[in-house]
């Protein structure tokens, strides 16, 4: 069994929230100041713009929360430091 | 940069921006990354085939429930929503959420403390040799056969929704797949599809919200729906009464006893596949609640599956129709409806993180069929048939080609499809045959301590033989539905829980049988494997919300109302 610390997934998650995120929410912003010529139904909501902002947010927070080196527990930091309460 | 692409025309459904290209070749990279920093932990066997069994009750259980979310679970329920209203939903409540419950709170005890690797593994522990290698081999080439299917289905949709080559879509989509989980083993497959779960909800979630604020909410949605298909669409029990009142053609029987009692507790608590990702948990403890974990988002993806199906029946413009006559006609068949609404409400961006959202589903339910061949391959038949005394480095070795092999094979099968079409239709029904009878023996063995050896194999093999003979009777004689599936009025689907149901039925009277007429094994054998002989670890002195059954009852509760609510 391996003992060197891993990254955790939930950092992973966050990168890819915040590419994404970042990626939806220019695209929105985009549109909201070029709209297209045969926009999308219910266009006027502006969907690109606040989806993007909120996977944009979450994905930052687990990023900042899980980066390595940082405080967050990973998996298997997980595994290593919690000492099985209920024996295997 | 021009960002007015999203149109429809006639070759296809959506066209991708810029953009949209970035977010997909962007999961692709992060995918193949995961796999690469995880390869320097994937060096011992149980590394590779169990993800060390570190993981923790929430990376567990979302991957047990991605594993099960593959494209086309996402895309074809979508579909049969609209086909079939909202009678699709039992095979996410009452045809998973009862079982999901079962395997965290009875049956995971017996798996994790007997320290199997496999389902198959448990059989021998518990019946022998014999009735392994007949689960594992049967196992092993299903699940790749079943994964080249997946992969021939997810190509053929993404050349008619973007337009893109088949031969690109198998080849670029498969390669990846082999490459994370041949490097990094299950923590790979398992870290992405904790990831591809994410993206998922990520990129189909907009689809319902959007659409029940252009139905106008719930009401509004039933009210359309029951003017433009009919009102039993959205009813969920009281239409059950007789099989010409709804629009499945089948009877509530047919719900309660073959999807729920048989045909859902044999996949969520035999199957490998799901299974696999339970048995990778750190403790007992998150070994139960992973299940119960998944089980609490399992009720809540008719959201983005289910609902959509619905809103189609009501907002889009075209009627859609099944896949030959949309072949013959040049139309929409139900299969497209997610990706119909995908493009009728997200633009550049969203569009290519909804695509992303279809090719995690495929990659995260192929990296699971991938993940347990190799699992199965190696430890129930090179090891325990091929070679016996084979060292753990060897495991490893044969664990990283057989990914690759699997993958292969399935490259193939899928090849093999796209020329003789018919097959899907045999491979899907032979998967079907082992699911049944082998929920018969594993309950028998784990929960009935007088349960022999000969009793397990012979029952297996009776209730697996008479699910292939039942099939072949009604393809032979249609009429023998009436026999079957007890009335000639009912769809495949219905044909599938009855016949699931007796297979069942006869693999656990054989089993009994020949049990009471041959030798039980003796009690000291039975340790750790059955129960009465089993000793369950205490919780201690864990707070209530710490304890699976706690949260067992929490879903129980929750899935009672939404039945109630919605019947």
């Amino acid at each position: 069994m391996s003992t060197k610390r891993e990254i955790s997934i939930w950092f992973f998650i966050g990168i890819s929230l915040v590419v994404n995120g970042a990626l939806v929410l220019g695209a929105g912003i985009y549109e909201y100041f070029n709209p297209p010529a045969n926009p999308v139904v219910l266009f006027r909501l502006h969907a690109g713009i606040w989806w993007g902002a909120i996977l944009f947010i979450i994905g930052l927070i687990y990023t900042v929360k899980f980066a390595p080196g940082g405080g967050a527990s990973s998996a298997h930091k997980d595994a290593a430091d919690e000492r099985e309460v209920y024996a295997k | 940069m021009s960002f007015a692409v999203l149109a429809f025309d006639s070759s296809r459904l959506v066209h991708l921006s810029i953009v949209d290209m970035v977010v997909i070749v962007f999961y692709f990279l992060l995918v193949l990354a995961i796999g690469a920093y995880l390869k320097n932990r994937a060096n011992t066997s149980e590394d590779f085939f169990l993800a060390g069994r570190e993981m923790t009750a929430w990376i567990a259980g979302l991957a047990f429930l991605s594993a099960n979310l593959g494209s086309l679970e996402l895309m074809g329920w979508a579909g049969a929503a609209y086909q079939y209203g909202i009678l699709a939903t039992h095979w996410y409540w009452i045809g998973a959420i009862p079982a999901m419950l079962f395997l965290g709170l009875v049956m995971m005890p017996f798996y994790y403390i007997s320290k199997t690797h496999s389902v198959p593994g448990y059989l021998k522990l518990r019946f022998g040799e014999s009735s392994r290698a007949l689960s594992s081999v049967s196992f092993a080439f299903m699940t790749v056969l079943m994964s080249g299917i997946n992969m021939y289905s997810m190509a053929l949709v993404m050349k008619v929704v973007l337009g893109w080559n088949i031969h690109t879509s198998i080849w670029l989509s498969s390669v990846t797949v082999a490459v994370y989980v041949a490097l990094g083993g299950l923590r790979s497959a398992i870290f992405n599809e904790v990831l591809q779960f994410i993206l998922i909800w990520a990129g189909a979630l907009l689809i319902p919200v959007l659409g029940l604020i252009e139905a106008g909410g719930w009401s509004n949605l039933q009210v359309q729906i029951a003017h433009n298909a009919s009102v039993e669409y959205t009813h969920l029990w009281s239409t059950l009464g007789s099989f010409n009142s709804n629009p499945m053609g089948i009877h509530w029987t047919g719900i309660v006893i073959g999807l729920a009692c048989i045909i859902s507790f044999g996949y969520w608590t035999t199957d490998f596949l799901v299974v696999q990702r339970v048995l990778a948990a750190k403790d007992l403890r998150s070994a139960q609640l992973a299940p119960i974990i998944g089980s609490a988002f399992k009720m809540f993806v008719p959201f983005i599956v289910i609902l959509p199906g619905l809103l189609g029946l009501a907002v889009l413009p075209m009627k859609l129709v099944p896949e030959n006559v949309a072949v013959a006609t040049g139309g929409h068949s139900y299969n497209e409806v997610l990706p119909l609404m995908l493009a009728r409400y997200c633009g550049p961006g969203l569009l290519g993180l909804g695509i992303t959202a279809l090719i995690a589903g495929f990659m995260s339910g192929m990296a699971g069929n991938v993940t347990a061949f190799s699992t199965v391959w190696t430890y129930d038949i090179y090891a325990a048939l091929i070679h016996k005394k084979a060292t753990d480095q060897q495991k490893v070795t044969m664990g990283r080609w057989c990914t690759i092999l699997g993958v292969l094979i399935s490259i193939g099968t899928a090849y093999l499809v796209m020329r003789f079409g018919s097959i899907m239709d045999y491979v899907q029904a032979l998967f079907s045959f082992f699911i049944a009878p082998l929920l018969g023996t594993v309950l028998l063995g784990m929960l009935w301590k007088r349960t022999t050896s000969a009793g397990g194999f012979w029952g297996l093999l009776a209730g697996t033989l008479s699910s292939v003979g039942m099939w072949a009777w009604v393809k032979i004689d249609p009429r023998a539905l009436s026999y079957v599936a007890l009335s000639r009025n009912a769809k495949d689907m219905a044909e599938n829980m009855y016949r699931a149901l007796w297979s069942w039925l006869v693999c656990v009277i054989v089993t009994v049988i020949i049990s009471y007429l041959t030798k039980p094994k003796p009690e000291s054998e039975l340790v750790g494997l059955v129960y009465g002989y089993t000793d369950i670890p205490s919780e201690g002195a864990v707070p209530l919300y710490q304890r699976p059954v706690f949260w067992a009852v929490v879903v129980s509760a929750v899935f009672l109302a939404l039945n109630i609510y919605f019947w």
